[in-house]
């Protein structure tokens, strides 16, 4: 930043209202991780952090989660693309493809575990067919990751749609220009203007798909080293033993929070800072 | 309207302060209820116990009563982190006794027993004939997570059989259980005789003869938080008549 930009910048001053509501606005999304590290049982901490039931747990989440994330790169980018370019389209077809995509993040996590219940089920619409040659998804570590990627994928595809939207477009001209194939200029051109892009958004989907409850507990059940995530075996946790949920729950807001912090200086200039 | 509305309260205020003897507990008559009771209660309780308000309703058109089910276990963690409830009826003596512990209950009493069954999905698609079919893996079999109180009897059974289940998933209440059942999507769980009645066509029981030995019982009681605990001891009684336990009794539970 030029340093003559962040004198302007400076020299913008937080009026007292906006000051006291961004405070409280603040406050509520601060204190109840403040008042769960204010009741965890810390001389059991290193024990039950290290239980079988949290590293269980943990090590699931974070396969999961790996898994779900690339499944949402591999789909969420070409999807991004898809939704950049339906600019140019009739309004209509672009205002259902940006709705469909949005949905997820609109609708309770638990509808959608019952929408892909009715999908993939054993007598989904889908899923009846697959029973039938011998595969059943639900209950499965299978049925976690595709619960996640559904709830997962609109951050990584609106993150990148954003780079998109504020890539230099002239770049891709030239390379076109000069007689590159419209998969060359994806890879060689587009991919690297959008990368922190990318970067921001596998970081947002990561984190949801380690978070992911709803849409799991329901299409997915809950069992132990299959199926039963960190957040359900918190909730799970918090009914008979809540010392072991609020192990459970440090353990993720920790991962959460390295993912966040770890991955925004290096990776992501400015995407999410 | 305006001027008349303030007039009035006045005059009750002055009436319910003028007569504070009048009003000895034995005068009260049913109508003199009033308020909410907010009955937290096992989710197996869903429908019978619908029934039993609509009747107390009915006597008591004062009395609004709100039920919250859930499996036993996350309504009493709920009732300790102080949940505002009248009246606990749970599934089982030990989530009972997390709320007693507290200090939170007022004698609590067992006033239902339900018994454990097979449930499979109409026609029985996995041919499941009985409790040694769960332990076949190629089966998808769902039971209760062992902290609500259908599967901590589900593995007592279990132990009590000398069989080891094959479990596909181990669901947070005995609803979500029966659901999964009669979605088709597993062939088998273990839920309870009333769960199966309620569920209708969509579901067949299959009885087991050793779940005569891991009965559960249902205790209810007052909570000490109660804000309105007439209206809540009250409700508690008609739950505990001869109208009450027969709506309980039809619905295939047993009284103790």
């Amino acid at each position: 930043m030029p340093a003559s930009k962040r004198r302007n910048l400076q020299r913008q001053r937080t009026g007292p209202v906006v000051a006291i509501l961004a405070a409280a606005g603040l406050a509520l999304l601060v204190l109840p991780l403040l008042g769960l590290l204010f009741r965890a049982p810390w001389g059991q901490i290193p024990a039950l952090v290290t239980s079988d039931v949290v590293l269980q747990a943990l090590g699931l989440s974070l396969l999961t989660a790996t898994i779900s994330t690339l499944l949402c790169l591999v789909f969420g980018i070409p999807l991004a693309v898809l939704l950049s370019h339906s600019v140019r389209w009739h309004v209509i077809p672009r205002r259902l493809l940006r709705a469909a995509i949005t949905i997820p993040l609109v609708l309770p996590p638990v509808i959608g575990g019952i929408a892909l219940l009715l999908l993939l089920g054993r007598r989904g619409l889908i899923g009846q067919f697959l029973y039938g040659i011998g595969v059943t998804i639900p209950f499965t570590t299978g049925a976690v990751v595709i619960a996640q990627t559904f709830v997962a994928m609109p951050f990584l595809v609106f993150a990148v749609e954003g780079a998109l939207r504020s890539a230099d477009r002239r770049s891709e001209l030239a390379a076109s220009s000069l007689g590159a194939s419209p998969a060359q200029v994806f890879r060689l051109v587009t991919l690297p203007l959008i990368g922190p892009g990318i970067a921001a958004g596998a970081v947002l989907c990561f984190t949801r798909a380690l978070g992911e409850f709803g849409a799991t507990i329901t299409f997915a059940g809950s069992l132990p080293g299959v199926t039963r995530t960190l957040p359900i075996a918190s909730y799970l946790a918090m009914n008979s033993d809540p010392d072991t949920a609020i192990a459970l729950a440090l353990v993720l807001l920790v991962v959460s929070l390295a993912v966040l912090l770890a991955l925004r200086d290096r990776w992501l200039p400015g995407a999410l800072s | 309207m305006k001027r008349f509305l303030p007039v009035a309260a006045m005059v009750a205020l002055l009436a319910g302060c003028s007569t504070p003897t009048a009003t000895p507990t034995e005068s009260i008559t049913p109508d003199a209820l009033t308020g909410t009771v907010t009955v937290l209660a096992a989710a197996s309780l869903t429908g019978s116990l619908d029934d039993v308000v609509t009747a107390f309703e009915a006597l008591h058109p004062n009395v609004k009563v709100t039920i919250s089910y859930g499996g036993s276990s996350a309504l009493a963690a709920q009732i300790v982190a102080g949940s505002p409830a009248d009246v606990f009826f749970s599934a089982n003596d030990s989530t009972m006794k997390t709320v007693t512990d507290a200090g939170l209950t007022v004698a609590p009493t067992v006033v239902l027993e339900n018994v454990l069954e097979i449930a499979v999905p109409a026609g029985n698609p996995g041919k499941v004939t009985g409790l040694s079919d769960f332990a076949n893996s190629d089966l998808t079999i769902a039971l209760c997570d062992p902290a609500v109180p259908c599967g901590s009897a589900a593995a007592k059974l279990f132990t009590l059989v000398g069989i080891t289940p094959s479990v596909d998933t181990l669901e947070e209440d005995v609803k979500a259980a029966l659901t999964k059942v009669s979605l088709g999507e597993v062939d088998a769980a273990l839920v309870y005789v009333t769960d199966v009645k309620v569920a209708g066509d969509k579901v067949e029981g299959i009885e087991i003869p050793e779940a005569q030995q891991v009965i559960n019982e249902y205790p209810i009681s007052l909570l000490t938080d109660s804000a309105n605990p007439d209206a809540a001891q009250a409700f508690i009684d008609y739950l505990r008549s001869a109208a009450g336990v027969k709506v309980f009794v039809d619905a295939g539970f047993e009284a103790p």
